[in-house]
């Protein structure tokens, strides 16, 4: 089966997510094709080349997709979907942005997150923010597929592709980029971190987000929060984990004055140990804890933050 | 200009949903069902943009079974001016949706259509985009800030690393996300006159598209269980478990 991945990056570094979808990609049974589509990407390309399971990067590197937009991606993807029998991208909000395009041109469903490759044609997704899992089968004609990267393992960078050039597909002229405000942050992305530090509406305001950030900074650890958080204006939309937010699966979740709604639950159950901080002993968010400490956060955290310092971290 | 809603009938965000005993799907017997909270933000956005005198009409759409009215009459309540529900008895999958969709407006012709970023049950979030590529639109998905001005839409999109905005030709497709707006609730005088305003119902047929799914669900099952671990006294006691025992810092 000849399958096309879309990479994920922004134009400068390669993301993680990419490596991640490659696993899947490869579970599909290979080979695997790389598309860099950006703007003086070739840096990524390269980095894509050493994907383990890549047997070919193409690199459209053009002005029109500098910013990923889903009515350019889309033209240029299903110019190149004929000679492929699956399509895969991670399920980024670029990736959820351009595919659904990419699958109706080629009239075919979507296969949306799925969590696992249970055979060539068969898949599992959660539906329900996770609340179930749904095993489908694709009948015929090209798979468009998105990855929920948390599940999969990123492929190492053992491999040695060819990088081959192509040109730009003919967009539609029908949209254009005007800015970004992206957060600024010296800290590892949510999506990558290793450790989250994320906060509830336990923590009464935005200003009190700082004594998560001085426990995130000793542990190289990005900072997330709750969609109570985020509802109630502490933190921006972009540090929301959960269903509607992000989906995230570190080593190590701390989540500190966050009762544990199920629509966090489904953004960070996968992580690998979960500690949850919170005074009501009745929190859901205990269920799931590996380690779980009832106490005051603002009096637990600072402690945590200096026992952290102590041991040297 | 005419904006196109459409919502779709799922089950009420604070039902704790339950998978059926045989994995053929989750039991919807008995269950509180209401509009996707996604859709009610682009009912409210359409209402909005009424009220600031952008938009001239506003016409709710639904697939779905006959109680799906019960949706589209939410929507008029709200503020919408017609309804239209094309009747389908099954599930029926994003990409019918969207061409059932595309088939109504180029009956239609609205200069917008907003549609929630995805339905709460499936969680595909496939129809808005969808649609733009059926219609040769363009889109603005995941939205939080909608300016219409000069024959063109701004978009400011919730991306992973902050805020995209986007100018869009129109007409185009805006999917919502969470934070575009409050949707209101409906007042009873309000309520009691969406009783009288018009639904149209229509058939998948009339528009030319056959609603048969094309995924087969295998199975519906429960999601692996999340054991709770062990409480700890102290932050020393957490520290030294996280260390020596988890291993993770």
């Amino acid at each position: 089966m000849a399958v096309l991945l879309i990479a994920e990056h922004d134009n400068k570094s390669l993301k993680d997510a990419t490596a991640k979808a490659m696993s899947a990609a490869t579970a599909l049974g290979g080979p695997v094709d790389v598309l860099v589509a950006g703007h003086n990407a070739k840096g990524v390309a390269d980095a894509a080349a050493k994907l383990a399971g890549a047997s070919k990067v193409l690199l459209a590197d053009d002005a029109q997709y500098a910013n990923q937009l889903a009515e350019n991606m889309a033209a240029l993807v299903v110019e190149l979907a004929g000679k492929y029998d699956a399509v895969l991208s991670p399920a980024s909000t670029s990736g959820k942005n351009f595919m659904p395009r990419v699958a109706a041109a080629l009239d075919v469903p979507q296969i949306s997150e799925i969590v696992s490759v249970d055979g060539p044609d068969t898949f599992t997704r959660p539906i329900y923010a996770g609340n179930a899992m749904q095993q489908v089968q694709v009948a015929g004609g090209k798979k468009v597929i998105t990855v929920r990267t948390t599940t999969f393992k990123a492929v190492g960078t053992t491999g040695s592709a060819a990088v081959e050039s192509i040109g730009a597909a003919k967009g539609p002229g029908t949209s254009e980029f005007v800015r970004d405000e992206l957060s600024k942050s010296e800290r590892p992305e949510l999506a990558a971190a290793r450790v989250v530090v994320s906060g509830g509406r336990g923590m009464q305001s935005g200003d009190n987000f700082h004594l998560l950030e001085k426990v995130a900074d000793r542990l190289k650890a990005a900072v997330g929060a709750s969609r109570a958080a985020v509802d109630a204006g502490f933190v921006p939309n972009d540090y929301q984990v959960g269903q509607t937010g992000k989906v995230v699966a570190p080593e190590l979740y701390i989540a500190v004055g966050i009762s544990g709604a199920i629509q966090h639950l489904a953004g960070m159950k996968d992580s690998k140990v979960i500690v949850a901080i919170n005074k009501d002993e009745e929190a859901p968010i205990f269920q799931v804890a590996d380690y779980g400490l009832v106490a005051d956060l603002f009096k637990a955290v600072p402690e945590l933050e200096e026992e952290l310092k102590k041991q040297g971290y | 200009m005419k904006v196109l809603v459409p919502i779709k009938r799922v089950v009420d965000y604070n039902v704790k949903i339950r998978v059926k005993a045989d994995q053929t799907g989750v039991d919807l017997a008995n269950v509180k069902m209401s509009m996707n909270p996604f859709d009610e933000i682009g009912v409210e956005e359409a209402i909005r943009l009424k009220e600031k005198g952008v938009a001239t009409e506003i016409i709710a759409v639904s697939v779905g079974p006959q109680e799906a009215q019960e949706t589209i009459r939410t929507a008029l309540a709200m503020g919408a001016d017609r309804g239209i529900l094309v009747k389908v008895a099954h599930e029926v999958e994003p990409l019918t949706v969207a061409k059932i969709l595309a088939g109504i407006a180029k009956a239609e012709g609205p200069q917008l259509i907003i549609l929630g970023k995805q339905a709460i049950d499936d969680d595909s979030n496939q129809t808005g985009q969808m649609l733009a590529q059926l219609l040769g639109w363009a889109q603005g998905t995941f939205a939080s800030k909608v300016t219409i001005e000069g024959g063109k839409a701004e978009v400011t999109r919730e991306v992973d690393g902050g805020l995209q905005t986007v100018r869009l030709n129109l007409p185009a497709i805006v999917t919502t996300d969470l934070r575009l707006n409050e949707p209101r609730y409906a007042s009873l005088p309000n309520i009691m006159k969406a009783k009288k305003k018009p639904i149209d119902e229509k058939s998948p047929s009339d528009y030319g598209v056959d609603p048969a799914p094309r995924l087969k669900v295998l199975k519906v099952s429960e999601p692996p269980k999340r054991k709770g671990g062990v409480k700890v006294k102290t932050v020393q006691e957490l520290v030294e478990k996280l260390k020596n025992e988890a291993g993770v810092i």
